[in-house]
């Protein structure tokens, strides 16, 4: 009983420690579910995961105006919402940057670039950035797809070429949601890539 | 290419770019730095040698990047008495090898230090330098045999950047 009693207040303890020191050991991993959140939308109007009904899972995007990653995915991004909607998989995007820190990251920006690209996906922005860290994103582009109980399948890259898409050879997000939709686990479940840092204060 | 990176790895030199005014200098039509695999860039990050490197992962189109580089080149002049390396590795697009990454590389007189990384193998070699690295930049890792360090962050301070090197130099 008494060391029992001891493991929960080291367990505790530690806990406390960890979550003090580096809060990104808390980010969501492959196979935890996220908490769902609210966030605004290029719209004016707040959005939530659970506003979408009846789909199979969300293609949750951290991504933003400026990053020249982001940009050279942008297309991307709208063809994949333009593919995955139907089938039931949103694109969600989300500018987790701190727009003090970079201005054309800003919420009229957001607004200017919805309209000039004619985003057909929600593009919300991660005002107060409480929602990356949660998600443990670290880049834009950084993408992370759900299923439909918002648990985490795959985390990563959209695919393996930034810089030319006509000469990308593995379609990790495509694969993974073809994963999701055979019943599978994502294979692989996590990949890394090149980005810009999301943006916050020093 | 083996010779080459010897020559960087014990002269610490690149071929020299003459150096010229700015505005008299026509717009340059060729990369004066080398563009290296990462297969070749490895080698470079695991030197046996008594020698602290620096190996700093940037872009020209990477703005808290561009930021720290000057703290980066104090610290190499700083050291320059020191067996100390800085390396930076450009990541910059290869459309914009000869629009931006030459003439930043020119202006600043870096060439010494800079090499280009171009391998799409990005998945695979981005968790190869260090597990815990996530792919975004900057991104820095400082190193001595089998003493090694990486930083996923910006440097904002010269005294941030000394506090990290510092424990590998023989002082």
């Amino acid at each position: 009983m008494k060391s029992q009693f001891g493991k929960l207040l080291l367990a505790l303890f530690t806990f406390t420690l960890i979550s003090a020191v580096a809060p990104v050991v808390d980010a969501y991993k492959v196979g935890e579910q996220a908490a769902d959140f609210s966030l605004k939308n290029v719209d004016g109007n707040m959005v939530s995961l659970a506003d979408f009904k009846g789909v199979n899972g969300y293609i949750v995007v951290f991504t933003c105006n400026t990053c020249p990653y982001a940009e050279m995915y942008e297309d991307r991004i709208i063809a994949l919402h333009n593919k995955y909607a139907s089938q039931g998989y949103p694109v969600v995007a989300i500018n987790p940057n701190d727009p003090s820190v970079k201005p054309g990251d800003d919420f009229a920006s957001m607004q200017t670039r919805s309209k000039e690209k004619k985003f057909p996906f929600k593009y919300l922005f991660d005002d107060g950035q409480k929602v990356y860290p949660a998600f443990g994103a670290t880049r834009t582009p950084h993408v992370f797809l759900l299923d439909a109980n918002r648990y985490i399948r795959y985390i990563g890259a959209i695919d393996d070429n930034a810089q030319d898409a006509s000469l990308v050879s593995v379609k990790y997000l495509e694969n993974a949601i073809a994963s999701l939709k055979a019943g599978n686990n994502p294979d692989p479940s996590e990949t890394k890539a090149i980005g810009c840092t999301i943006k916050v204060k020093s | 290419m083996i010779y080459w990176l010897l020559s960087i790895l014990i002269q610490g030199t690149l071929p020299k770019v003459e150096e010229q005014p700015m505005w008299i200098v026509p717009a340059p039509d060729t990369l004066s730095v080398q563009v290296i695999n990462y297969d070749e860039l490895k080698p470079l990050l695991h030197s046996k040698s008594d020698t602290t490197y620096v190996v700093n992962f940037w872009a020209t189109w990477c703005a808290p990047c561009v930021q720290e580089l000057p703290l980066f080149l104090e610290m190499d002049s700083m050291y320059r008495d020191q067996p100390f390396k800085l390396i930076l590795v450009s990541l910059d697009f290869k459309k914009d090898y000869i629009r931006k990454l030459e003439p930043f590389v020119r202006e600043r007189k870096i060439g010494d230090h800079v090499v280009v990384l171009e391998d799409n193998r990005a998945n695979f070699w981005i968790g190869d330098i260090d597990p815990e690295w996530s792919g975004a930049i900057p991104a820095t890792l400082v190193y001595r045999g089998q003493q090694r360090a990486f930083f996923e962050r910006t440097f904002h301070h010269a005294d941030e950047l000394h506090d990290i090197v510092k424990p590998f130099l023989n002082l």
